[in-house]
């Protein structure tokens, strides 16, 4: 089958070369590696990149149209929206990438401490899966921003980390912990109790890493969605508050009462949370095939 | 059937109890209360004894367990309490906004089936073509794009071309169908859009599965007509797993309505819910996502029952 033919150098190459060979096989992703490098960079060196200070209110330029100036406009206290937009792209991804990999992290060990103990504790932790499985994420965090408030805890955005992660972990642990049963099955866990190594090490040691890939899938996959989720409660003004620069909150308040007179407001900070979503989304999506070709629909 | 039905009813039970115990408890581990949050904002001095006053007033004063008792014992009489802010029944709150709600989401609901079945379809039979290239690029784009931003960019549409804007009230459904229909369709859009993607994705992966069995090698070998093929005998097999996706999603879609609705100046469910949380009513919230909660496990059940009718092979002895 064309199949064959098509995997051959492939697997060659993934040999030789895995990131050579993850771009031949899987374009799309590595187009969307591409775009997360990028908003990366801009995230990580904002203060050079950026033209102006995030800010920096000035009512001349204000609701100015997209200009040599201000490539992108500026907004209704005349802060640049270009760099409003690479400055939101830190908030974006730092809440996104922590709240993902806190979520995955905690959800995963529970996961797989279920799967490892397996019986009644199993039981009991599915049942509480299954119970925090029936909020809807966003209903999830909006209660939990209900009990931590929604100001940042110590000028950090703790609250907002924790309305996200939490809402990813039974999520996670549903996931890794159908992982883990395979591997609780494997002959080298046994072993490895029969050797008397304690609980919390055959969990950690044997049997976490080898569950490392559907984790990196799934925390790629929810970075997008904690990226879309930070953007929702933002936007509501339960998330990041003014004056810090974030894509949702961009477009909350003020932007709205300018529809006609200044459309750029809306268009951008949007445009930004939907191509990292979508960037995520891509090179999640192509990971999971990469790592794993059982799932390959 | 009957009891297969009863059975399930009964298990619904411990989920929604656990979910009660789980909000409850949260909801009430953190100091700050609502009294401090209502009291304090108007920024002046408040002396403890008007604090505890108030407290008492609302019932804070008492052991969490007796409250929580009460709380549940109102829960199965439907008695939801009074909102902590407002002062009004939480039944009330709800009811006026609940309409509104409801009908959006089984509208968007409607929407996205009618474009997602067609959809993934036509992708899965065209696969690797340009028509299942561009109909995959919808449908990421439709994971990717927020539902708040479509409702935004909708509304500057409508008011670029046709000068519209939402209006500050809306015209309910019996009293012009038409006007009500017309001003709800943009909202049900916005959030149909996520959900017209997740299933159109479903679709699209089930009839490429169904393809592939013997039975649709065996039709094609009678010499049954392909149109018929599909419509018949994969289609019907299709669309058993995208109904799973169609019930999970609609409770999503419940969520993506708590954003939607503030951009559509939407009095419903959503707001409700929002303002609940801002104002840390906790009476409300508990109620709200009690209600949520109940509308989740009720999907799961009626997509199991739904199986059983559909599928002989499920069917429930």
């Amino acid at each position: 089958m064309s199949a064959s033919t098509r995997d051959g150098p492939v697997m060659a190459w993934r040999r030789r070369n895995p990131v050579l060979g993850f771009i031949m096989a899987q374009p799309l992703g590595a187009a969307g590696l591409v775009v997360i490098l990028v908003m990366a960079a801009a995230a990580i060196f904002a203060n050079v990149v950026a033209p102006y200070d995030p800010e920096a209110i000035d009512f001349l330029a204000m609701l100015s149209p997209p200009s040599m100036e201000h490539p992108l406009g500026a907004d209704a206290f005349g802060r640049d929206i270009l760099t409003r937009i690479i400055y939101g792209a830190r908030t974006a991804l730092t809440i996104g990438f922590l709240s993902s990999f806190l979520g995955c992290t905690i959800g995963g060990l529970l996961g797989v401490t279920s799967a490892y103990f397996g019986g009644r504790v199993d039981l009991i932790l599915q049942r509480f899966v299954d119970i925090v499985l029936s909020f809807p994420i966003i209903v999830l965090a909006l209660v939990v921003v209900a009990v931590v408030g929604h100001r940042p805890i110590m000028g950090i955005d703790l609250n907002l980390i924790a309305a996200i992660s939490i809402p990813i972990m039974p999520r996670a642990a549903r996931v890794i912990r159908s992982a883990a049963l395979a591997v609780r099955a494997m002959p080298y866990v046994d072993a490895a109790r029969a050797g008397g190594y304690t609980h919390s090490h055959i969990i950690l040691r044997h049997m976490a890493p080898n569950v490392l890939a559907p984790y990196l899938i799934l925390l790629t996959a929810y970075i997008a969605q904690a990226i879309l989720l930070e953007a929702s409660l933002s936007f509501l003004g339960l998330g990041v508050s003014e004056p810090k620069p974030a894509w949702g909150l961009m477009l909350s308040g003020d932007s709205s009462n300018f529809y006609q007179e200044a459309p750029w407001m809306i268009l951008f900070p949007g445009l930004a949370i939907s191509l990292a979503v979508f960037a995520f989304n891509l090179f999640g999506d192509s990971l999971r095939d990469w790592l794993d070709p059982k799932f390959r629909t | 059937m009957l009891a297969y039905a009863a059975r399930r009813i009964a298990l619904m039970i411990p989920t929604l109890l656990g979910v009660a115990l789980i909000t409850f408890f949260m909801l009430r581990v953190v100091p700050g209360d609502i009294v401090e949050v209502k009291m304090r904002s108007d920024g002046g001095y408040v002396t403890q004894e008007l604090l505890a006053s108030e407290r008492a007033r609302l019932g804070l004063d008492r052991p969490l367990v007796t409250q929580f008792g009460d709380w549940m014992q109102g829960l199965v009489t439907l008695d939801l309490g009074t909102s902590m802010w407002t002062g009004r029944p939480v039944a009330e709150e709800i009811g006026v906004r609940i309409g509104l709600t409801v009908q959006v989401a089984l509208m968007a609901a409607v929407i996205a089936v009618l474009i997602a079945v067609p959809l993934g379809t036509i992708s899965a039979l065209f696969r690797d073509t340009w028509i299942d290239y561009v109909a995959r690029i919808f449908t990421i784009a439709g994971l990717a794009v927020p539902s708040f931003w479509l409702g935004m960019l909708i509304i500057l549409g409508l008011l670029t071309v046709f000068h519209w804007s939402p209006p500050v009230t809306y015209t309910p459904f019996f009293e012009s169908p038409l006007k009500n229909i017309s001003q709800l369709i943009w909202p049900a859009l916005a959030v149909g859009y996520r959900y017209a993607a997740v299933v159109a994705r479903m679709v699209r992966s089930s009839i490429i599965e169904v393809m592939k069995e013997d039975y649709i090698r065996t039709a094609r070998a009678k010499g049954v007509f392909e149109r018929m093929v599909v419509a018949r005998h994969a289609m019907r097999n299709a669309l058993l797993p995208a109904i799973t996706v169609i019930g999970l999603e609609f409770a999503f879609l419940i969520g993506g309505l708590v954003v939607t609705e503030q951009v559509f100046n939407l009095n419903g469910i959503g707001r409700l819910f929002v303002e609940a949380v801002s104002r840390s009513d906790f009476i409300l919230v508990q109620a709200l996502v009690m209600l949520l909660a109940v509308v989740f496990v009720s999907m799961n059940l009626i997509v199991d029952m739904l199986y059983g009718v559909l599928d002989p092979r499920v069917r429930h002895g």
